[in-house]
């Protein structure tokens, strides 16, 4: 079933009788060439891409809940390629190009909408660290514009730009940058792989790996042994409670990110806003509730809750850079577990077991990699070897002292 | 969350500054075979447990003692609090 503009209106005309559910709800089979496990973006990526760019379709994904039912569900929506490092950027920006193009290639409204990220600064120094950042992307073939003041007061009149702690010099935007509805992403990319014949397996809890002469050849699920060619983790929040099942240690800490979605308004925040002195971000959804969030908590946690420091730390951001956010009512806050590496940045390689693969570590910035992450995902199982836009995102990286840390921060996961 | 400190009672964690696993004690032997090796695992690789982990926080906003908390990373709840000081003494790191 495709959808067009055509077909929405017969359904309409006809009683929308005709929506059929966009994927099946399949056994799993005894075995598959490749068992993806994680049912989130960017494991529903992976499998689209490994369908429909390198021909594989002996494919399950497991999924242990309902597929989007983690952090693809629970993020603040934004796709951004604002990078600097090398390892990184052309990664990200890989990823923009890939959403250009989302809903088209997968035939699915995922309300891409590119309606500009300014990153805010409010010194000489930071505009001096903004001015390299948007070279570094534009080099990458990204967008970058440097604004000054009177650029950001075009854009947003609103902000409180003579605070007098943090007052806004300007600020790096990207034009590209926006948001996409994260939920369709995850759906999109469900039934697009669905339809080229791929499995996808809910309420499937992945238990143990089937391990022989040390190499992995399948899962062990709460629904039977699947036994698998090649077995692809990419269960961001639980990376290491899944790794742990296979004996491996990560550079991996499990914290908890919080967000929050105010009462619906009447359009105000034309795209994305982050104050750059502290750590806030904020976008207005179509339904018109401001969506915004801060600082992980900082303390490792599997609970999908935080606590009130950094929720006061996250709305005294928000004053900082536009005060009648004060006025607007929180509707709700929830907190997502994030994989926060060692460094900041994500892995996607083979592991020194035979037939296991790891893709995670994503941080709080998994949800604007997710087509890049899944299709150099794709890459390197079907191809065995990596994407050249995700080369560096290795493992051993640590060890070799090729860490990527864009923010200069040490092996410190909490200050990333 | 709490945090009951051994010498002042309950204090709110927010006084705290969190360093990680405290395992970061442990500080491997530098002139080790392995050192490398295990310089790489001591300062990059986490358990990272669903479940009880403990952990070391630091009291900047306090008296500026380290603590090692025994926290359950599934529920919050602290099950222990003792002076890193005595822990790393009872392991035999610091004389």
């Amino acid at each position: 079933m495709r959808y067009s503009g055509f077909k929405v209106i017969w359904e309409g005309l006809t009683g929308n009788r005709g929506w059929k559910p966009v994927w099946r709800e399949p056994e799993p089979k005894k075995s598959y060439d490749i068992v993806i496990v994680g049912g989130g973006g960017h494991g529903l990526a992976t499998a689209y891409y490994l369908a429909k760019e390198f021909g594989l379709t002996n494919i399950a994904v497991l999924e242990k809940g309902w597929i989007g039912s983690g952090n693809v569900g629970r993020n603040t929506t934004i796709i951004r390629s604002n990078y600097m490092l090398p390892g990184n950027e052309p990664f990200y920006e890989f990823s923009m190009k890939l959403w250009e193009n989302l809903e088209q290639d997968f035939n699915y409204n995922a309300m891409v909408s590119q309606r500009g990220i300014i990153n805010l600064f409010h010194s000489d120094p930071q505009r001096d660290a903004f001015a390299r950042r948007g070279n570094a992307m534009r080099m990458a073939g990204a967008d970058a514009v440097l604004l000054d003041r009177q650029g950001i007061e075009k854009h947003c009149p609103f902000l409180d730009f003579d605070n007098a702690r943090f007052p806004i010099k300007g600020g790096l935007w990207q034009p590209r940058g926006g948001t996409v509805r994260h939920d369709a992403v995850a759906w999109g990319y469900a039934r697009g792989a669905d339809m080229r014949g791929v499995d996808i397996i809910q309420n499937c809890e992945v238990t143990g790996f089937v391990m022989e002469n040390g190499a992995c050849k399948g899962v062990e699920t709460s629904r039977g042994t699947i036994l698998a060619g090649k077995t692809a983790v990419c269960v961001a929040g639980s990376s290491g409670r899944v790794m742990e099942k296979a004996g491996m240690r990560l550079p991996i800490e499990s914290h908890v990110l919080q967000a929050f979605v105010s009462e619906g308004l009447k359009p105000i925040i034309p795209g994305v806003i982050t104050f750059g002195a502290g750590h806030f971000y904020v976008s207005q959804s179509d339904k018109g509730g401001l969506v915004f969030g801060g600082d992980i908590d900082g303390y490792n946690t599997y609970a999908q809750r935080g606590n009130l420091p950094v929720v006061e730390d996250v709305c005294e951001g928000g004053m900082a850079i536009m005060p009648m956010i004060g006025r607007a009512r929180l509707l709700r806050m929830w907190g997502g577990v994030m994989d926060m590496s060692m460094d900041g940045s994500p892995f996607i390689d083979s592991t020194h077991i035979g037939g296991l693969f790891f893709n995670g570590g994503w941080c709080y910035g998994g949800f604007k990699a997710t087509p890049a992450s899944g299709y150099c995902y794709a890459h390197l199982l079907a191809k065995g070897e990596p994407h050249a836009t995700a080369t560096e995102f290795r493992l051993d990286r640590f060890m070799s002292g090729h860490m990527i840390d864009e923010k200069g921060m040490g092996a410190q996961p909490n200050l990333h | 969350m709490i945090i009951n400190h051994p010498l002042l009672g309950p204090r709110d964690a927010s006084e705290f500054v969190y360093l990680g696993d405290a395992s970061l004690i442990d500080r491997p032997d530098w002139q080790g075979e392995n050192a490398a090796q295990e310089f790489h695992d001591y300062l990059y690789l986490r358990d990272n447990p669903a479940g009880e982990h403990s952990e070391l926080w630091f009291h900047e906003q306090g008296d500026r003692s380290w603590l090692v908390v025994t926290r359950n990373t599934l529920t919050h709840e602290i099950s222990k609090v003792e002076l890193a000081r005595d822990v790393a003494k009872e392991r035999g790191r610091s004389k």
